[in-house]
């Protein structure tokens, strides 16, 4: 298909998006990232019945977190599609792209930086 | 088991305000079942402290750990060769966590994480509900093992009281009606003549009513 995407975000595989916990979200945060997203199956396609409906829960509470200490819950969204929508993943990447590109970099971010340059 | 509910990360951030270095500490207990204060929630709570004082450009250490009880000496004891390291703890555990680790280091600020709640069995996914208030003189043989004491709002010992209808309690048409649950029980049980029993003053001096209860036992002791 050769599509392009954008080359600014990593991707980490998970074997089910069941997988994904508040904490990962948060970490990826904590860590510096601008955004995160989660693609998972179609709801009600998952092989594992519900973990998808698990990690749409698990993003939902993130967001209220990072609302709360001034992150911004906008910065993470799911996405739903199913394996063989190659295309629709290169937009949903490029929508959130996008879209974290309008909020600028993460107040985390930037503060890292900051005490980086202090350091230094 | 203890249920409790996590405290409004807002309200938290608010009591941690004016400490440097705060310790996240959980309990590997009831609060760990009923997901309000175990490891998971203290890496969430720890994670989104930092975040909100990194994004401040505030600079606090806030560290993580679970013990295995924080009822106990011999776990609360573990904690002690690092507890010069902190300004305060946020304990997620129950109250009497929380109490019992304030108890045993006298000038550590111990801050509750949680809101304890109640008695209560796990219902459903998401759902834990009431089911013993420690009475401390149980009466669930004579009353087909529903509890009138913590699922009646009366706490009516020969009911059901004028208030039950189609099996509601008045006050909410989402709380069932405990003596209607009894009485459906015992009829299961073929024990309807233990509801014909006019049951006695309850003994309220094991309950809240004759101070804080204690239990000691010279069996055990050492």
């Amino acid at each position: 298909m050769r599509l392009k995407i954008p080359a600014n975000f990593r991707i980490i595989r998970v074997p089910c998006t069941g997988k994904v916990d508040i904490i990962h979200i948060l970490r990826a945060f904590e860590k510096g990232a601008d955004g995160a997203f989660v693609v998972g199956c179609m709801e009600g396609d998952c092989h594992y019945n519900e973990g998808n409906f698990r990690a749409r829960k698990r993003i939902e509470q993130a967001k209220l977190i990072l609302d709360k200490v001034g992150v911004g819950g906008d910065r993470v969204k799911m996405f739903n599609l199913s394996s063989g929508e190659g295309p629709l993943f290169a937009q949903y990447a490029i929508e959130m792209d996008n879209k974290i590109k309008e909020l600028g970099p993460s107040p985390i971010r930037l503060a890292k930086q900051k005490k980086n340059k202090n350091a230094a | 088991m203890i249920i409790a509910k996590k405290k409004p990360i807002e309200e938290i951030i608010g009591e941690v305000e004016n400490f440097d270095r705060i310790l996240i500490l959980g309990c590997n207990e009831c609060v760990t079942v009923c997901e309000a204060g175990g490891k998971k929630e203290v890496e969430i709570l720890a994670s989104a402290l930092r975040m909100n004082f990194m994004a401040q450009g505030r600079e606090k250490t806030i560290d993580e750990r679970t013990l295995e009880r924080q009822c106990d000496h011999e776990y609360l004891e573990e904690i002690r060769a690092d507890i010069d390291k902190y300004d305060a703890i946020v304990s997620l555990a129950c109250g009497v966590g929380v109490q019992f680790a304030a108890e045993k280091y006298l000038t550590m600020p111990l801050l509750p994480g949680v809101n304890t709640v109640c008695l209560g069995a796990n219902e459903d996914r998401g759902l834990w509900t009431e089911r013993c208030q420690a009475c401390g003189s149980c009466i669930l043989a004579r009353t087909g093992g529903i509890c009138p004491v913590s699922r009646c709002a009366k706490r009516v010992m020969n009911g059901p009281c004028g208030g039950s209808t189609n099996g509601k309690c008045e006050i909410s048409k989402d709380v069932d009606c405990a003596w209607q649950l009894i009485v459906d029980r015992l009829k299961a049980l073929d024990k309807m003549e233990d509801y014909e029993k006019v049951a006695p003053i309850k003994d309220w001096s094991t309950d809240r009513a004759g101070g804080p209860r204690k239990v000691t036992r010279e069996d055990v002791k050492i």
